[in-house]
This record gives structure tokens, C-alpha cells and sequence, in this order.
């Protein structure tokens, strides 16, 4: 994704090292890209009870734990050779953090996916799937944003990411609260409705990772950690 | 005179960072205000105080107006770009430009409350206290053994011969040369590696027990393994010293020093932290040079 702000780490003496950081980037937005197809994927193969579809995400998780690999040796070799510093070091350090972040939304994405076949074989679930549907757009949506904003350095969508988060958790508790009603209504229920749990757990997870990545980009522009303080700190780092 | 040149040069390089366009996101501040250090230029217990320091090389200023404490028992590095002035700056710790002519400091500096340019101070006792070890090791043409003794003979610090044996002892010791060479203090200290040379040269530095040691590049002659016995030094010698280095190696400063000054074509833009400065950095020309966008 070429963009004026790829200039931040594209003017050292060393082109070479341009192109290394260049690279880096490149990649991580790759697999970035790769991760949002996945879940988005393993969503669709759900609703739509697409077996053959969900079997597309287990075995592509492959390739997801392929990118994780090479992207952490790349940034091995560039710490190794150019002993980065300053925003260069952020940069490095934040896509290792990052990368371990979006296996994992992979993961989620192989385990949705799991639960896609499971609920085939065992019936649909009777409840769940608008809110499958619902918290499944919006985490998606925040992944799609976080890697927007690490593209771009963009600290206050990064913010706004963070922010979409509390969002999330609470959607994902009316859901949880919901189905527990159904699982008590009728106990035949129960085994369908837990897959659907599972389910929301890893979408809520999923949005969990897009707010570290969310996190990671705040510090790789302002150089302060936001992790574990609260809210507000964050929005003074992001404001100064 | 290179320096007047490289200033004269620069000056056109400072406007052209001035004019770059500030990155977004970041508060940036590419242009030097005189006199204006961001960070943590000030310290609560000073061994030196400096207060708007001025070097002339004739008409050329190279430091323009720096103010700077530097705290008792801290190693400080400076780093900078060639010609920025921080060589000039170090040897006005110790008056050591008082050997070129065309040279004049401006100022206010201060060793614990005494100025180091009174016109009636002893440059010869000043330099005991503030010891200096260069780029390249210097050992006198003479043994092991007369190197480290000869401060401590023309200052008088030893009544004894045994007392002169502790003194070179003790230093070498501290210098981590002692193993190396206690069995050959009468062979010639040419004789010696470059990195064996370099700590020589730090032992001759401390048998005055000085109270400062400033130091000009002293790794940049060494090789890795000799650097980096050198650094170990460093980071022993700063419980009893306070040490001043100036070095182009980054990786050095960050690895030895607890504060970073950058220098930039004779101002002092920036000190802070060492952890600091390396890693999120408060001044874009220090960003830019740390991570080599510049230098």
C-alpha cells in the first residue's frame, strides 16, 4: 500500500535499509490482508453452512503461520544488521508484536471455521447468527481499520479503534446473555448454542487483536506506551 | 582551517533542514532555536556548570551558545554529526584549546563552583583533575611502568617507591591491564596492542586521580573485542568518576552512557536520557540522525 507517509522510513543515507523497512511493511500488510480474508471467510462459511468453505479456512491457516515466521525473521535480520533506533526500532519492534496479534486473529479464523463444520454436522443452532453476523461486520471492520491506520500512522484512528473495543465486549455480553436464556428455556439447545458462543468468543477475540495492533500504532508514532493505562492517558498521548 | 570550512558549509545544510516540510503525526522541530536545548540539558548536582558557551575559531563561531550541566559521576556522551562541535566543546572542559591560537572561549564554566577560564587558574592542575584519553592511543616512548608513573612523579603524588608500585599498580588495576602486563612493566609500551595501548592510556589518565575523564573517540582506533573491554571500563570507572565521551558510535553511547547530548553544527540540541534518545528521541534532527537519515 505505497503512501506519501512510507517517506517516514524511507529517507535513511542507506537505501538498502529503506528497502528493508519498505518490505517489512509491505509484508505485514500482506498478511494483514490475509488474516481479514479469513475471518471474513470463516463468518460466510458459517451463516451460509458452506462446509467446503470452512475447510478453504482451516487449510489456509498454513499459509497464515508461513507469513508469521518469515515476517519475525525478516525483522530478525534488520535488527541483526541495521541495529535500528528511534522510530525505526518502533517500527521493528511493533510489527513482531503485531504479527504474533494477527496469527492469532488466524487461529480464531481456523476456529470459527471448526465450529462451521461442528454446527453443520450437528444441525443449526437456533439463535445466534444475527448477532454472528452483526459482531462479525464490526471487528472486521476494526481489524480493517488497524491496519489502516498502521499504513498510514494514523495515532487518533488508532484511538478511535481502541475506543470501538468497549463496544464490542458489550455486544458480546448481550449475545452471551441471550443465548444463555435460550440454552435455559430448552437444554437441547445447549450443545448448538455453545458452538455459537465459541463462535462470538473468537470474534470478540478478534477484536481484542485489532486493538493491540491499535495500541502498537500508537506507539510506534508517539513513542509511549498505552498498553494497561487508562483511556484517558491514551487520548493525552494521541492529542500532544 | 577544516573546522572554519565545515561550519561554513553546513550553515547552507542548516537552512535546507529548516525548510523540510515537518512530518505528520510528530511535533516537529527541525529548526535550531539558539541557546534552546530540548530535554534535560540541567542536572541538580553539577560537577560542571556551563552556562552559554561560546567557541570562536577566529570569526567562526563552532559552539553557539550552549548551556549544560554536567552531573557528578554520570557518563555523558556526545554524539553528532562531523563538525557539529563537540570536540571543541569536550577540550573546554579541560582548557586543552587553550593550545590553539586562534581559538576563544566565551562563557561562563565552572568545575564544582570554580571557573575553569579564571586567568589565574593552574591549566596544569586543571588537567589533573580533568584527564583526557584521545582518539589514539598516545603512550610516551617509554616502559609500561614510567607511563603510568610519570603524572604521578611531576605531581608529586608519590614520596615513595613503593608508594609510586601501588600507584601504577592500583591504575593498571582499574584500567583492567594488570593481568595483561604485571610481568613485563619494564617492556616498551609501543610494544603493545592498539587495544592494550588505548587502556594504558586510560591507567596513565586515572594515576593522577583525577575527578573527570573525558574521553575523544577512544574506541574508534580499536578493534570489537578491544572496544569492548574498553566500554567494560567505562562502565567501571563511572562509580568514582565522571566521564564525558564523545564518540560517532551510537551503539556506544547507547550501550555506556546514562545521558546523550546531540550536537548539530554547533548547537546543542538535545540531552536526555540515554533510554530516551534512542528510542523515542524528543527533537526530529536528533531522530534523523540517530537513525541514519543524516550525519
Amino acid at each position: 500500500m505505497p503512501n506519501q507517509k512510507d517517506d517516514v522510513y524511507g529517507d535513511h543515507i542507506s537505501h538498502k535499509f529503506n528497502d528493508e523497512l519498505m518490505e517489512l511493511k509491505t509484508q505485514f500488510l500482506k498478511m494483514g490482508g490475509m488474516v481479514e480474508t479469513q475471518v471474513e471467510r470463516a463468518v460466510e462459511a458459517l451463516v451460509d453452512s458452506d462446509g467446503h468453505l470452512a475447510e478453504e479456512v482451516r487449510a489456509n491457516d498454513k499459509k497464515v503461520d508461513k507469513m508469521e515466521v518469515d515476517l519475525d525473521e525478516e525483522a530478525i535480520l534488520i535488527i541483526a544488521r541495521r541495529q535500528p533506533t528511534a522510530r525505526d526500532l518502533r517500527l521493528v519492534i511493533s510489527v513482531i508484536k503485531m504479527v504474533a496479534d494477527l496469527e492469532r486473529v488466524g487461529d480464531e479464523a481456523k476456529k470459527i471455521a471448526k465450529m462451521a463444520i461442528k454446527l453443520m454436522e450437528e444441525g443449526q443452532a437456533p439463535r445466534g447468527y444475527v448477532e454472528i453476523r452483526h459482531i462479525g461486520n464490526h471487528v472486521l471492520s476494526m481489524l480493517h481499520d488497524s491496519l489502516d491506520a498502521f499504513a498510514r500512522l494514523d495515532s487518533e484512528q488508532a484511538l478511535r479503534i481502541m475506543k470501538e473495543d468497549k463496544r464490542v465486549d458489550e455486544e458480546y455480553q448481550a449475545a452471551a446473555r441471550t443465548l444463555l436464556t435460550f440454552m435455559m428455556e430448552d437444554t437441547r439447545n445447549i450443545s448448538r448454542c455453545m458452538s455459537v458462543m465459541w463462535v462470538l468468543r473468537a470474534l470478540e477475540r478478534v477484536g481484542d487483536h485489532a486493538c493491540n495492533i491499535a495500541e502498537n500504532v500508537i506507539f510506534m508514532v508517539k513513542g509511549e506506551d498505552v498498553r494497561h493505562t487508562p483511556m484517558e492517558e491514551a487520548e493525552r498521548v494521541v492529542s500532544r | 582551517m577544516n573546522t572554519l570550512n565545515t561550519t561554513v558549509s553546513n550553515e547552507a545544510g542548516l537552512q535546507n533542514a529548516a525548510v523540510t516540510p515537518a512530518k505528520e503525526e510528530r511535533p516537529a522541530e527541525t529548526v535550531i532555536e539558539e541557546g534552546q536545548t530540548v530535554g534535560t540539558p540541567f542536572s541538580d548536582d553539577p560537577k560542571f556548570r556551563l552556562r552559554n558557551v561560546e567557541v570562536f575559531y577566529g570569526a567562526d563561531r563552532a559552539i553557539k551558545n550552549i548551556s549544560l550541566d554536567i552531573a557528578r559521576n554520570e557518563v555523558i556522551a556526545f554524539i553528532g554529526p562531523s563538525g557539529c562541535g563537540k570536540s571543541t566543546f569536550l577540550r573546554c572542559l579541560n582548557r586543552m584549546n587553550d593550545s590553539i591560537d586562534i581559538c576563544r572561549v566565551k562563557g561562563a564554566l565552572h568545575l564544582d563552583d570554580q571557573d575553569i577560564y579564571d586567568p589565574k587558574r593552574d591549566v596544569v592542575e586543571l588537567r589533573a583533575r580533568v584527564g583526557m584519553v584521545f582518539q589514539k592511543p598516545n603512550p610516551f616512548p617509554k616502559s609500561i611502568y614510567d607511563n603510568v608513573a610519570y603524572g604521578p612523579r611531576i605531581h608529586g603524588l608519590a614520596n615513595r617507591k613503593s608508594d609510586l608500585d601501588d600507584i601504577v599498580e592500583n591504575s593498571l588495576r582499574k584500567a583492567g591491564l594488570w593481568n595483561e602486563v604485571k610481568d613485563r612493566l619494564d617492556a616498551t609500551a609501543t610494544g603493545m596492542s592498539g587495544g592494550q595501548q588505548q587502556r594504558l592510556c586510560i591507567a596513565r589518565a586515572i594515576a593522577v586521580s583525577p575527578e573527570v575523564v573525558l574521553m575523544d573517540e577512544p574506541c574508534s582506533a580499536l578493534d570489537p573485542i578491544a572496544t569492548a573491554k574498553v566500554e567494560e571500563l567505562i562502565a567501571e570507572l563511572s562509580a568514582s568518576y565522571t566521564i564525558v565521551i564523545v564518540t560517532h558510535s551510537m551503539q556506544q553511547a547507547a550501550r555506556v552512557s546514562h545521558r546523550t547530548a546531540y550536537f548539530h553544527l554547533g548547537h546543542l540540541v538535545e540531552v536526555n536520557d540515554t533510554d530516551k534518545v534512542f528510542t523515542s528521541p524528543e527533537h526530529e534532527l536528533t531522530e534523523s540522525y540517530i537513525t541514519g537519515r543524516f550525519g
